[in-house]
């Protein structure tokens, strides 16, 4: 199927997201989209998919005119999306995400749940997807959800798939196996629009690349052009691909963390007996499969879960009753891993959500009374500072593109005094050039005397930023090593390899404190 | 028992097995709960002096069902046992789970009921006694409208749509069954009255909530108005000349049908199983909702736009006429309900007959948390108080009114989490609108 846009433009209010847009996507071809935070490439997708109006131009399937009024309309045609915000209810199961809008029925409309668990256990086997097709997808990490999703799509059989940032929770061996997943389904001629911040994987697995830059269509490249190039194109100038770093100034350690253990709510113990130090002037990296108890372990550090055994000290003084109100409030800057649900409210303004957490403070506030000046001063200041794109900063985060969502959060984190900052995945869907950024903000943290800890299951942004890496599996510290060896051993450690007895983990440790 | 007990015995034998947090809430919720149960059978068994109580088995006295007498003390030291024993397990945490415990709960409630009547029953002194008649026939009575209600509440708000106007619906099923039945002489076609009106509420509520995207909660605030205010007023155009009324609120009501052999069950068939056709319908549409809900492609599409709209639009799912379907047959339920005001019980229709039930229907739906089995059960406790309501107003002991109340406290605690997670579709109440 051949797909086709032509002066495809869409405005919001005065804003103009998509400005006629013209791209034409050809059967069995993998189509990478690339473009910074706000370019307005998922605008584009969800055009495509009919769950925004197009304000003009238009789209030819196999040169026919097309009229995409509803996602419903797009599925006929053949197109299957992958969203970049997922769409699944919380409250269902994987099978029942994965049945809805087009059931397994034993006739009559009555729900056949069996068969459709079987596809899921189906595709997971064939497509090395691990999901359990009965857990409800409340209750599962970030990675797994996206795992749902990408199985949700694959069911469809789609002729057109679009890819919208699917990889910016995977990990790299989960990476590896969805482009194996392209690359077959390009075989059988489905042809894909691949949406990725990661020129890596765009260099792997892409056909053709087309770059949109606010809103327009400003080149196209082949996948073998240098990282530098295409950085170049979507940014507009040139972008330091690696972090540059002073070696560390270690200082006292600032949070101590001690045997702590977290039990969930089905009983199973999710981090068993974590014992680390956070010293300032540090990053401490930590590494690991998404899953593996890092989530758990980093909301019992803010007191968003009470640990059921241990304690976390933050200056020698015991954090580990503290609600998060009062563990942000003592100096612990924190980046959520779900955005989303942990980061911000999608309703309230830019402006609002750059103090969020922070509108107690006298520098906002006067009693009872917001200091609105101040708040506006500052949301200027941080727009301006972090490059957040947004129409102005009475728009609400929901009108936000993913990254700049992404990176308000960021800059609302940064503009305390902290003690401890505690990033997990803080890159996550944001666009090379703001990458750059934030890193060199967190390294300048890090100079600063702030101890830093970053969780990420991108091994990249581990290397990169790490001074001490922790490896977590199964709930589990089992080592702590330098970013100075090689990825290999990380990758063993990772995927749970070791003797069990933490051996290295003790020598490490030992030698570090 | 014998389960738990190697279940709870297992920590020993693992000594860094912690305990979970929901366990140590679950055993705090229990011990406070048969606390207070057992403090108050001991003040009721106190209080009794004069332990001589009466009881039917029946609802009143018949050839068949003649009083008996009972010592009231006995009965209320037994209920100071049981919550007792509950309260020992509880305390050491041995309180079975699942439907051992669900046996003992219910078990613990009916004994405490029991030493509550023996207090309230006992120590009427000389003359006329009022005697303890079996509460389940009042109850089924009381209850059929609230469970159709909270059904109805529980398909509009599984598909995001907040019902409020539940009372509306009851008003309006109530007024034009009631003309129904007086026009066609014959009550079925009260319950055909009572359907439409239920539906043409649920109507103005799709239009408003969905189409226009009025505020909900004030929207189902302003319906009840609506139907309060316009059933009044038809009823007094009614003419008073009884040549004419019998016309149009004069209705015939539902008969009783026995169903033959389940009636004869002791003490529980006859308040079952000989009740109209109206109760029977009921029973179905328990059934039926549930199904629906939890078994077919329909009820996973409601339940998938009152969760998370956009999610079922990507999936191609119609998010406005979906909510619209379940909006219009929960119309369907509650205006059955309303007809159980008229031609289901009293016959003709009153200004306000169904007096803020349609409230308790709602409240069933909360504290049912939005299931229709749970809302089931919590609209059939509200129809127990309040028939235990009517029953002990007979007897002084107590402002039968408290009682009253009791619904709607019982929700609040609910709500507050006592009884765990209440958590409503994520979606409740919210439009879907497209950009
Ligand atoms: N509903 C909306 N109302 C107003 N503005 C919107 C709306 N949706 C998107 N925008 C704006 O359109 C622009 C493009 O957003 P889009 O989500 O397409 O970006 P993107 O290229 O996908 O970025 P990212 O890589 O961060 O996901 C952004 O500036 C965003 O603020
Ligand atoms: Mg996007």
């Amino acid at each position: 199927m051949k797909l086709e846009m032509r002066g495809l433009t869409r405005r919001f209010g005065s804003f103009t997201a998509n400005d006629h847009i013209d791209l034409t996507i050809e059967p069995g071809e993998i189509h990478c989209l690339l473009g910074e935070n706000g370019a307005g490439k998922s605008t584009l997708m969800n055009m495509l998919y009919g769950l925004l109006e197009p304000t003009e131009g238009e789209i030819l399937v196999d040169g026919e005119p097309a009229d995409f009024d509803t996602p419903g309309d797009a599925i006929a045609a053949g197109i299957g999306m992958v969203h970049q915000h997922f769409m699944l209810v919380p409250v269902f199961t994987v099978a029942e995400n994965v049945m809805l809008g087009r059931e397994q029925t034993r006739g009559l409309g009555i729900l056949d749940r069996g068969k459709a668990a079987e596809l899921v256990r189906e595709l997971s086997t064939r497509y090395k997807l691990a999901v359990d097709p009965t857990a409800l997808v409340e209750n599962l990490p970030v990675g797994v959800q996206q795992r749902v999703e990408i199985i949700k799509a694959l069911a469809n059989e789609a002729k057109v798939l679009i890819l919208d940032e699917p990889t910016a929770v995977l990990t790299p061996q989960e990476i590896d196996e969805l482009m194996d997943i392209m690359r077959a389904l390009k075989k059988q001629g489905t042809s894909i629009v691949f949406i990725t911040h990661k020129l890596r994987e765009v260099k792997a697995v892409g056909d053709k690349i087309t770059v949109i830059r606010r809103g327009k269509v400003v080149g196209t490249a082949s996948p073998d052009a240098p990282e530098a190039e295409l950085a170049e194109m979507m940014v507009g100038r040139a972008v330091n691909l690696t972090v540059g770093k002073e070696p560390p100034k270690v200082g006292k350690p600032v949070l101590e963390v001690n045997g702590v253990t977290v039990v969930d709510d089905r009983g199973t113990t999710v981090v068993r007996d974590v014992s680390f130090d956070a010293r300032g002037g540090e990053v401490l990296g930590i590494a690991g499969v998404q899953g593996n108890g890092q989530t758990e372990l980093i909301k019992s550090l803010l007191g968003i879960i009470r640990p059921d055994a241990g304690k976390v000290l933050l200056e020698g003084q015991d954090i580990s009753r503290h609600g998060p109100k009062d563990s942000l409030e003592a100096g612990i800057g924190y980046i959520p891993e779900d955005r989303a649900h942990d980061g911000y409210v999608s309703s309230f303004s830019v402006r609002e959500n750059l103090v969020l957490d922070l509108y107690r403070r006298n520098d906002f506030s006067r009693g009872a009374a917001l200091k609105l000046d101040a708040i506006e001063k500052n949301a200027k200041a941080r727009i301006e500072e972090f490059d957040i794109r947004t129409e102005n900063m009475n728009s609400s985060l929901a009108s936000l593109s993913g990254g700049n969502q992404q990176k308000v959060v960021v800059a609302r984190e940064f503009s305390r005094p902290l003690k401890v900052l505690i990033a997990s995945q803080p890159t996550r869907g944001v666009d090379v050039g703001s990458i750059e950024f934030i890193h060199k903000r967190i390294i300048e943290e890090r100079d600063r005397g702030t101890a830093v800890i970053i969780v990420s299951t991108e091994l990249d942004e581990i290397y990169a930023l790490s001074d001490r890496i922790a490896v977590m599996y199964d709930g589990r510290i089992v080592g702590t090593v330098t970013p100075d060896i090689p990825r290999e051993q990380i990758g063993l450690l990772m995927a749970g390899a070791h003797d069990g007895h933490e051996t290295q983990a003790h020598e490490t440790q030992g030698g570090a404190a | 028992m014998s389960t738990t007990a190697t279940a709870t015995a297992a920590p020993e034998t693992q000594p860094t097995r912690i305990r979970e947090r929901s366990d140590v809430h679950r055993q705090i919720r229990l011990v406070v709960t048969f606390a207070i149960a057992t403090a108050l059978c001991i003040f009721f068994a106190l209080a009794v002096d004069d332990p001589n109580v009466r009881y039917i088995l029946g609802e009143r006295v018949t050839k068949e069902f003649q009083p008996k007498d009972l010592n009231g003390s006995w009965v209320a030291w037994l209920a100071v046992a049981v919550s007792a024993v509950a309260l020992v397990l509880a305390a050491v945490n041995r309180f079975p789970r699942g439907a051992a415990g669900v046996v003992l709960g219910v078990l613990v409630g009916l004994m405490f009921y029991l030493g509550f009547l023996m207090w309230v029953y006992a120590d009427q002194g000389e003359g006329f006694t009022a005697a303890i008649t079996n509460p389940i026939p009042g109850t089924i009575r009381i209850a059929t409208p609230l469970v159709l209600g909270a059904l109805a509440g529980v398909l509009c708000e599984r598909a995001g749509v907040i019902n409020i106007a539940i009372e509306g619906q009851f008003l309006a099923g109530a007024f034009f069954a009631a003309i129904a039945a007086s026009l066609a002489f014959q009550p079925y076609t009260g319950l055909l009255g009572g359907i439409l009106a239920g539906v043409g509420i649920a109507a103005l509520l799709g239009v408003f909530a969905l189409r226009y995207q009025v505020n909900q909660v004030v929207l189902g605030v302003v319906l009840v108005a609506l139907a309060s205010g316009l059933t009044s007023f038809l009823l007094g155009q009614i003419p008073g000349d009884p040549d004419v009324k019998q016309y149009f609120n004069e209705p015939p009501t539902l008969p009783q049908l026995r169903i033959p052999g389940l009636a004869d069950i002791p003490v529980v068939g006859a308040a079952l199983f000989d009740q109209t056709v109206l109760v029977y319908l009921m029973y179905l549409s328990v059934a039926l909702v549930t199904f629906l809900l939890y078994q077919t492609r329909w009820g996973l599409r409601v339940r998938s736009v009152g969760e998370h709209p956009k999610a079922a639009d990507t999936v191609g799912i119609k998010v406005n006429r979906t909510r619209w379907q379940a909006v219009l047959l929960g119309g369907v339920f509650a205006g059955l309900g309303g007809a159980y005001y008229t031609v289901g019980s009293t016959g003709a229709f009153d200004r306000d007959v169904s007096a803020g039930t349609g409230f308790i229907a709602l409240a069933a739906v909360i504290m049912g948390r939005w299931h229709p089995l749970g809302a089931t059960a919590a609209a059939v406790f509200f129809g127990f108080m309040l028939n235990l309501q009517t029953q002990i107003s007979f007897v002084d002991k107590l402002p039968s009114e408290l009682l009253g109340a009791v619904p709607y406290l019982a929700t609040i605690i609910a709500v507050a989490g006592f009884v765990g997670r209440v958590r409503p579709p994520a979606a409740d109440g919210e439009p879907y609108v497209k950009s």
